[in-house]
């Protein structure tokens, strides 16, 4: 082959107290997908990072068609012909398709000729986009199909994807495969930032793992496979197999019982309207649908931090409507978010301040004029041990820990006085498979004791592996119900994306 | 926010020295010796025990009014309004010593201080509740309610309250000796600062110690977080005005009763706003208010000394303390 028209030499870029990049060489051919996996924290994102000119390397060289380059900031990259799919997308949800490419070109080009090129475009690698939509109407899948015709009209040879199926239905990734097929075939050098090997096994044609920071291995698709990848991805073969146990019975006591609730829509997001759901002690009820669905807000009416504008909602058979959060936290009722530091914890405090916060109440001593400290730390020692967890420094601060720990850490606090109901909204995205399998694990250990628990969930392995019934949310509604066997992926994804009317209820 | 105190020190000492180096400039560019200019205001303020004395006065007020802003400010509350509730609290004191003037001492000053507290808490409490409903940013209302009490202040000394002995001055008649806090012999530093040091003291305690401060430490860490946590965030915000405004009310309370004796429109010389930066610079911590009320406080004592001995218009500590402002303002929205 030619030389590649990618190619890192060197790399490496360290923060304080982590070597996220070390020595990384990775080369990308014209007409090539080159897949880079690896656990959390293995330095994916650092590396594409400094492609992108977000970071500087510490040490080493980029090259273009065998000649260094300097990249120093996102102009940069894109003068060069580095176009990147963020996970999360860059676009103006109240301009059209067309007015969203135009600001991105670095040349002007408007009306007729602008719509034309679009259609082009998109037709050719099957995108399929009306250049006159509004972006806000448009799905996750076709936002991300806008993006990629930006890149492309903006004549970027190397497209880089970080990630891009981690929201998107079944039938979309399959979409998006096909199309990273045809841009590669069109002379494209494609990089495939990415997590699930069967996606990464379908359109690689080089898959290159990482692993704390360093290349352990640059394999050509003939050679990788599942079996070859993930012992290398891992530093020993553990990955566990995703826990499945069917609920022993479920008691027949509502924990949560949610009549005709509706939540009123806040900017940009998307309210509730008429959710019927009911989850039982003993019993895990999965939430499926694509993110911005409502899925935040039904943990937030649960938890009674946004109010049911409609509706009732009754916890362990209380009439619960216009409970505060801190009754209905105080009535058994436990929330494991994704965004940990966002919505559970706060990084400025230690770990066992932040457990103390759980219920600061319980640790109050003198009416609230001190508190009893030791309790808390040797609660908070017993949650971890007894979920299996190593036990963190507890006066670390919280901002310190990885994500993985910060996220056992919330679990540990929440799950530490038997709660009746856990709220989980998608626990384990970006965690890595270890911290993932702890999660699962802690969660049907739970259900297993009697607690109910209710998971929202973008991830649909995650609800096929755990739920014992599946309801679908799309638009704030509930659109369809039932166990994830009868329902089958097929529809569960056509519901998700609102593709096939709602047929149960 | 949560430093140690050796950062928090380091941190206000820092602060100051960018700000004199400033200053200093300033002062040669309008051909005055700065390093003179400095030594005249330490001597002026370290080099005598009446100097010493007139700083420990300065400091009284700035220590309440820091704390003014630190206790709203460790929940992300701007406090703006210490100025507007020093007079609202120095209001409320004056009217207790004229309408009680024949109660003995200890009651007297009790409610004095009571309706000090009363005063500043309420004034500050209209910014709380604007704030809690989502109506209106605490930092726009404090910033004009300080002109309404001012105004407020200006109505009574001229109108109802006004000493009908008082040859026509806008003031109050002198209180009752019952309605003056104790002061050392022979100085004028009084009771008022150990009140600022208790407050203090009680900030830090609360903060680091109690149920409360670790709950203010989460609302002021992560207020998204603190509401799913069922932390009660409108009533702290409600309550941490009150208690600020209600220590800057204390301010004007002491100011009033130990220093003026009577009610004045000048009781002030903008400690309310002096005392936004010293907790500024000190970042709101409660060692760095110490460090920082004492410079503001030789800054403020010695800035007279200018006038006599570098014949400077008076104004220039202002402008001092302006340059200091600057700075810390540049470096909070630097790390922001």
């Amino acid at each position: 082959m030619t030389s590649p028209t990618l190619s890192l030499r060197g790399i490496t870029k360290s923060f304080p107290g982590v070597v996220a990049n070390d020595r990384v060489d990775l080369d990308v051919h014209a007409g090539e997908v080159h897949a880079v996996v690896g656990e959390n924290g293995a330095g994916k994102s650092t590396l594409v990072k400094i492609l992108y000119g977000f970071y500087r390397a510490d040490a080493g060289q980029v090259q273009l068609d065998g000649e260094p380059v300097a990249i120093h900031s996102p102009e940069d990259a894109r003068g060069l012909g580095i176009g990147m799919v963020f996970q999360d997308l860059v676009q103006v949800p109240a301009f059209t398709v067309a007015e969203n490419v135009a600001l991105f070109l670095p040349f002007a080009l408007g009306g007729a000729a602008l719509a034309g090129r679009i259609v082009k475009t998109s037709q050719q690698y099957g995108l399929d986009l009306d250049p006159q939509a509004p972006v806000w109407r448009l799905s996750v899948g076709e936002r991300q199909k806008l993006e990629i015709v930006k890149l492309l009209l903006a004549r970027a040879r190397i497209l880089v994807f970080d990630e891009p199926t981690r929201s998107l239905a079944p039938h979309e990734v399959a979409a998006l495969l096909d199309v990273l097929t045809r841009l590669k075939r069109d002379g494209y050098a494609v990089v495939l930032i990415a997590h699930k090997l069967a996606e990464v096994l379908a359109v690689a044609d080089r898959v290159t793992v990482m692993r704390r920071g360093r290349v352990v291995a640059s394999l050509p698709r003939a050679e990788a496979s599942e079996a070859t990848l993930v012992p290398l991805m891992f530093d020993e073969s553990v990955r566990e197999p995703a826990p499945h146990r069917p609920a022993a019975a479920s008691r027949g006591v509502a924990a949560v019982e949610l009549r005709g609730v509706g939540v009123r829509a806040e900017a940009h997001g998307c309210g509730l309207a008429g959710v019927d759901l009911v989850v039982e002690a003993g019993e895990v009820v999965g939430v499926a649908g694509v993110s911005g669905n409502g899925q935040r807000e039904l943990g937030d009416v649960i938890l009674g931090a946004v109010p049911c504008a409609t509706g009732s909602k009754r916890l362990g058979g209380q009439d619960a409507t216009r409970w505060p959060v801190a009754r209905v936290r105080a009535s058994g009722v436990a929330f494991v978010p994704d965004d940990a530091l966002g919505l559970a914890a706060v990084e400025s405090l230690t770990v066992l301040e932040n457990a103390a916060l759980g219920d600061p109440r319980r640790y109050a001593r003198a009416g609230g004029l001190a508190m009893d400290w030791p309790a808390a730390r040797d609660d908070q020692a017993q949650a971890f041990t007894r979920l299996g967890f190593p036990v963190p420094s507890l006066d670390a601060r919280l901002g310190t820990l990885s994500g993985g720990n910060v996220q056992r850490a919330v679990l540990a606090r929440e799950l530490a006085h038997a709660p009746r109901l856990i709220v989980a909204l998608n626990p384990t995205r970006g965690l890595d498979a270890r911290s993932t399998a702890a999660t699962r694990r802690a969660l049907l250990d739970a259900r297993d004791a009697g607690a109910a628990v209710l998971l929202i969930s973008e991830d649909l392995d995650e609800l096929l592996a755990l739920a014992d019934r599946l309801v679908v949310l799309f638009r704030g509604r509930i659109v369809g119900a039932g166990r994830p066997a009868e329902l089958g992926v097929e529809t569960i994804g056509h519901l998700m994306t609102g593709s096939v009317p709602a047929d149960r209820g | 926010m949560a430093e140690t105190p050796r950062a928090a020190l380091l941190r206000a000492g820092g602060l100051l020295a960018v700000g004199l180096a400033a200053f200093a400039l300033l002062l040669l560019a309008f051909g005055r010796n700065p390093l003179r200019a400095y030594v005249d205001i330490l001597a002026s303020t370290l080099g005598s025990a009446y100097g010493f004395s007139e700083t420990l006065v300065k400091i009284t007020p700035l220590l309440l009014t820091a704390l003014a802003v630190a206790v709203p400010g460790r929940i992300w509350l701007i406090n703006v309004g210490g100025e507007g509730q020093l007079f609202m609290g120095a209001l409320g004191a004056t009217w207790a010593a004229l309408h009680l003037a024949d109660w003995p001492r200890l009651p007297l000053l009790a409610v004095m201080a009571l309706l000090g507290f009363a005063g500043g808490g309420a004034w500050a409490a209209i910014a709380g509740v604007l704030r809690a409903r989502g109506w209106a940013s605490e930092t726009i209302s404090t910033l004009l309610l300080n002109y309404v009490a001012i105004l407020l202040v200006h109505y009574v000394v001229f109108g109802p309250w006004r000493d009908p002995e008082g040859l026509n001055y806008p003031q109050t008649a002198a209180f009752s000796d019952a309605a003056l806090l104790p002061s050392l012999p022979g100085s004028r530093v009084h009771a008022g600062l150990l009140l600022g040091v208790l407050a203090l003291a009680a900030f830090a305690f609360v903060v680091a110690r109690t149920r409360w401060g670790l709950e203010m430490r989460a609302v002021g860490g992560n207020a998204e977080a603190a509401r799913r946590l069922g932390l009660p965030i409108t009533r702290y915000v409600i309550v941490l005005m009150i208690v600020g405004g209600g220590l800057a009310g204390l301010a004007g309370m002491a100011e009033v009763s130990a220093i003026q004796g009577r009610l004045r429109p000048s009781l002030s010389p903008g400690y309310g706003y002096t005392g936004f930066l010293v907790a500024w610079m000190a970042g709101g911590h409660p060692l760095g208010i110490v460090a920082a009320a004492f410079a503001l406080a030789v800054i403020t004592a010695g800035g007279d000394i200018l006038q006599i001995t570098q014949a400077l218009p008076g104004s220039v500590a202002n402008i001092l303390m302006a340059v200091l402002l600057f700075v810390v303002l540049g470096r909070a929205g630097a790390r922001a």
